[in-house]
């Protein structure tokens, strides 16, 4: 889509940017990367009143455009680079107005760019309630720019904002705040003449934050380090300067144009709910009982939506059947690519509900607070606060998780929570873990409210984030720190939660998680179940040749079938190759059929459930099409003539998804967010071999 | 007295920073020599600790805090 303007959202964190975002663009957004990063970059399109389109771009939310972390950095890179893609015509500044002076101290650097900029004032009912006055005119006619008083939430002054975008200038119009050429009057000069930048705080900023800019050559880069060196600049000292000078400007500003309330406040809301969630007793006995209560909900609420979807498969691959003609294209399309499909969409919900509450959590501020609460036992295990929500996201997926450790400053903070965040149990464990657990675990309640299911599934829950929390003590001792890991974080008044945003991000998430992990599955049942239908050699027409042999005649033709079925598998390549890898696992427990679960999980969990649907399906006769469930309840094993999975088996099976690396994606992102192969390659050795002595343990300890 | 050593309730105002690197950080925040600071409350674990600078909750570990020295 081509749009006429490109406007970029810019602001502090906790401003409402996003939920200005979404009122702007509706649901006409998408996520993409910027060029060459990974920071999640979010545009949206919006129709203004002179019916021409805008792009907008929301960048993540920082209180200055000096990085503290890899997230803030994009801000000033797409600001600057004026010949990038991305670089916008419009900055729309949003502020909160209840607390204008730290704004400010953003709103002011941008300013200096001298890029296009109207101010967007949000929260402008919170700052009537709070007494707070000001002269919204009188402000404007000082910066010489347009400002919009809006409340994004309440979703008032949206088109007035809209129409703002429309009229604002080509060029920058807003006054000067402070004068930036003091505090290295030369070296900005240089910089300006030899890399032909005509803005004197450009100059400056580029004079920070070289290093760290794609778009200026190496040479270019070399240079503005040999002008500091001749300059003797400290880029600290400057900025504590630069800071400084802002702040006086900007209560020069505030001082006639914004009235507080003098008198003292009472008690505030927030204060009172803290003084509760945070409490020495409660606020842990809280935290707790949110985590249970949300596993039970995905449990619970998710069991009624998920039968009506694995029904309608059940019925869908048996329509297949009916409709199309027997032979081996619909064997792949009923068996092969329905089945697989099935396998993944019955998640939805639970993804869904997941996503729901994290939503939730994030949004009313209590996740800042489970931040500040758990810091100084993180900080004990070489983790930090900030890694408690990577860790809780991690039960929904650990790639958006392990990106989010981009707000946490401290590289080897950032590093271990990085490597253990896969541990911690992600959606795609929660279809092998249901099923198994529904396998062995009897539907019963305990101690009156309890399900022995979901207690069961609580267990693998809490054994997860344990076993996080031990591999980071372990990585903390052999990781050494580069820099001082610091925290210092804004903590948010609670809100209630913009029930909108909440349902956006349930649908984006199902949609990825669709998209992606759909994609995968339908390419692994298709190359499975061509393995599993095809052998080597001519196996396969020798078993057609055996089973035609006069002592077969006898027994019934089910049965029969059944025999062919089972010989042909066992002779495929799939088969071949789980015999292949028998010996290795079989003191776990597994058979061959489970060794070919094993491999086609590495490219992601969640093809379990499909695989084992192939595969019972390849195996026992089409014309029965029950549940993967039913399918794995009824297999025996052969040798013993008892169930395959037994409770032990089925235990074994769970310690290794728990801490097997399957996941191709997390792979993918840990290469992208360390830049390096080495810290995947160790992420995946350290946790397949933890994998594979747990489930020898636990196998051995209960068969 | 640094900020470290105010009990909850009780406040005080900026008087300088020991630490370059954290006063940076801190001033952007909005945490500048002559604001003033109320301590909220301290974790359940004794750290961080929650401050009202500026209109807004901040909070920072006790380490931290001690970096800020206060008018006496």
């Amino acid at each position: 889509m081509k749009a006429d303007l490109r406007v970029a959202l810019v602001g502090n964190p906790n401003t409402g940017k996003s939920t200005l975002f979404n009122a702007l663009t509706g649901l006409d957004q998408k996520v993409g990367n910027f060029p060459g990063i990974t920071v999640d970059k979010k545009i949206g399109y919006s129709d203004l009143p002179d019916s021409r389109k805008a792009e907008i771009i929301d960048l993540p939310g920082t209180y200055s455009l000096y990085p503290k972390s890899q997230d803030e950095a994009i801000v000033f890179s797409v600001l600057a680079d004026r010949n990038s893609d991305v670089n916008p015509d419009l900055i729309v500044v949003v502020l909160d107005a209840t607390n204008l002076k730290r704004n400010f101290l953003l709103y002011t650097q941008v300013a200096d760019l001298k890029i296009p900029v109207i101010i967007a004032l949000n929260m402008m009912d919170q700052a009537d309630k709070a007494g707070i006055k000001i002269n919204v005119d009188a402000l404007s006619e000082k910066l010489g720019v347009p400002i919009i008083p809006i409340s994004a939430r309440k979703n008032t002054g949206i088109d007035d904002l809209k129409q703002a975008i429309s009229f604002a200038n080509k060029v920058a119009l807003q006054q000067d705040s402070i004068d930036v050429s003091v505090f290295a009057s030369e070296l900005i000069a240089r910089i300006g003449d030899e890399i032909k930048v005509d803005n004197p705080y450009f100059a400056l900023q580029l004079a920070h934050q070289h290093e760290n800019l794609k778009f200026l050559t190496t040479a270019q880069s070399e240079r503005i380090e040999e002008l500091e060196v001749m300059y003797s600049f400290h880029s600290q000292k400057a900025q504590a300067a630069e800071t400084i000078a802002r702040y006086n400007y900007i209560n020069d500003l505030l001082f006639d144009t914004v009235e507080k309330p003098q008198a003292a406040q009472s008690e505030s809301t927030s204060n009172r709910i803290d003084r509760v969630l945070t409490h020495r007793v409660f606020g842990f006995v809280i935290f707790i009982g949110i985590l249970m209560f949300i596993f039970q909900s995905i449990f619970a609420w998710s069991s009624y939506p998920m039968d009506l979807i694995s029904d309608g498969f059940a019925w869908l691959q048996a329509y297949t059947h009916q409709v199309l003609p027997a032979g081996p294209a619909t064997d792949l399309l009923a068996d092969g690519i329905i089945a697989g499909l099935a396998g993944v969409l019955v998640f939805i919900p639970q993804i869904a509900i997941l996503f729901a509450f994290i939503s939730i959590l994030e949004d009313t501020g209590y996740m800042a607070r489970v931040t500040f609460m758990m810091d100084k036992i993180m900080r004990k295990v070489g983790l930090n606060g900030r890694s408690v929500v990577p860790l809780i996201g991690g039960f929904a997926c650990a790639v958006p998780s392990i990106m989010s450790t981009r707000t946490i400053e401290n590289w080897k903070d950032r590093m271990i929570t990085i490597m253990v965040t896969p541990l911690v149990a992600c959606s795609a464990r929660l279809p092998v873990y249901t099923l198994l657990i529904a396998l062995v675990v009897p539907d019963r309640t305990i101690w009156g409210i309890f399900n022995l299911q979901g207690l069961a599934l609580t267990a693998m829950y809490v054994m997860s984030l344990v076993s996080a929390v031990i591999v980071a003590f372990v990585f903390k001792f052999i990781l050494k720190a580069k820099e001082r890991g610091y925290f210092i974080m804004e903590l948010p008044v609670y809100r209630s939660p913009r029930w909108n945003n909440v349902l956006l991000s349930m649908y984006e998430r199902s949609k990825a998680f669709v998209l992606q992990a759909g994609k995968v599955i339908i390419a692994v049942s298709i190359i499975l179940w061509v393995m599993s239908s095809y052998g080597p050699g001519d196996r396969f027409e020798k078993i057609d040749q055996k089973y035609e042999q006069a002592q077969y005649k006898k027994i019934p033709e089910d049965e029969l079938q059944r025999l062919i079925a089972t010989d042909k598998l066992e002779n495929s390549y799939a088969g071949t190759l789980g015999h292949a890898i028998e010996p290795a696992i079989r003191p776990l427990g597994f058979d061959w059929k489970i060794g070919i679960a094993l491999i086609t999980s590495f490219a992601a969990r969640e093809v379990f459930v499909g695989t084992m649907a192939t595969i019972y399906s390849v195996d026992g006769d089409a014309d029965r099409l029950d549940t993967v469930q039913d399918k794995m309840a009824k297999a025996i094993n052969p040798n013993t003539g008892q169930p395959v999975f037994t409770v032990a088996v089925a235990f074994s099976l769970m310690m290794f998804y728990a801490f097997a690396m399957q996941c191709a994606s997390t792979v993918a992102a840990v290469y992208r967010e360390t830049k390096a192969w080495k810290w995947p390659v160790i992420q995946l050795t350290y946790m397949t071999a933890l994998a594979y002595v747990a489930s020898l343990i636990t196998y051995q300890l209960l068969k | 007295m640094k900020l470290s050593q105010l009990k909850p309730g009780s406040r005080g105002i900026v008087k300088e920073f020991t630490d370059l690197e954290m006063s940076v950080k801190l001033m952007e925040m909005g945490c500048l020599p002559g604001e003033e600071i109320i301590v909220e409350r301290i974790a359940p674990l004794g750290d961080p600790i929650a401050i009202s600078v500026a209109g807004y909750q901040l909070s920072l570990r006790k380490q931290e805090a001690s970096t800020i020295i206060l008018h006496s």
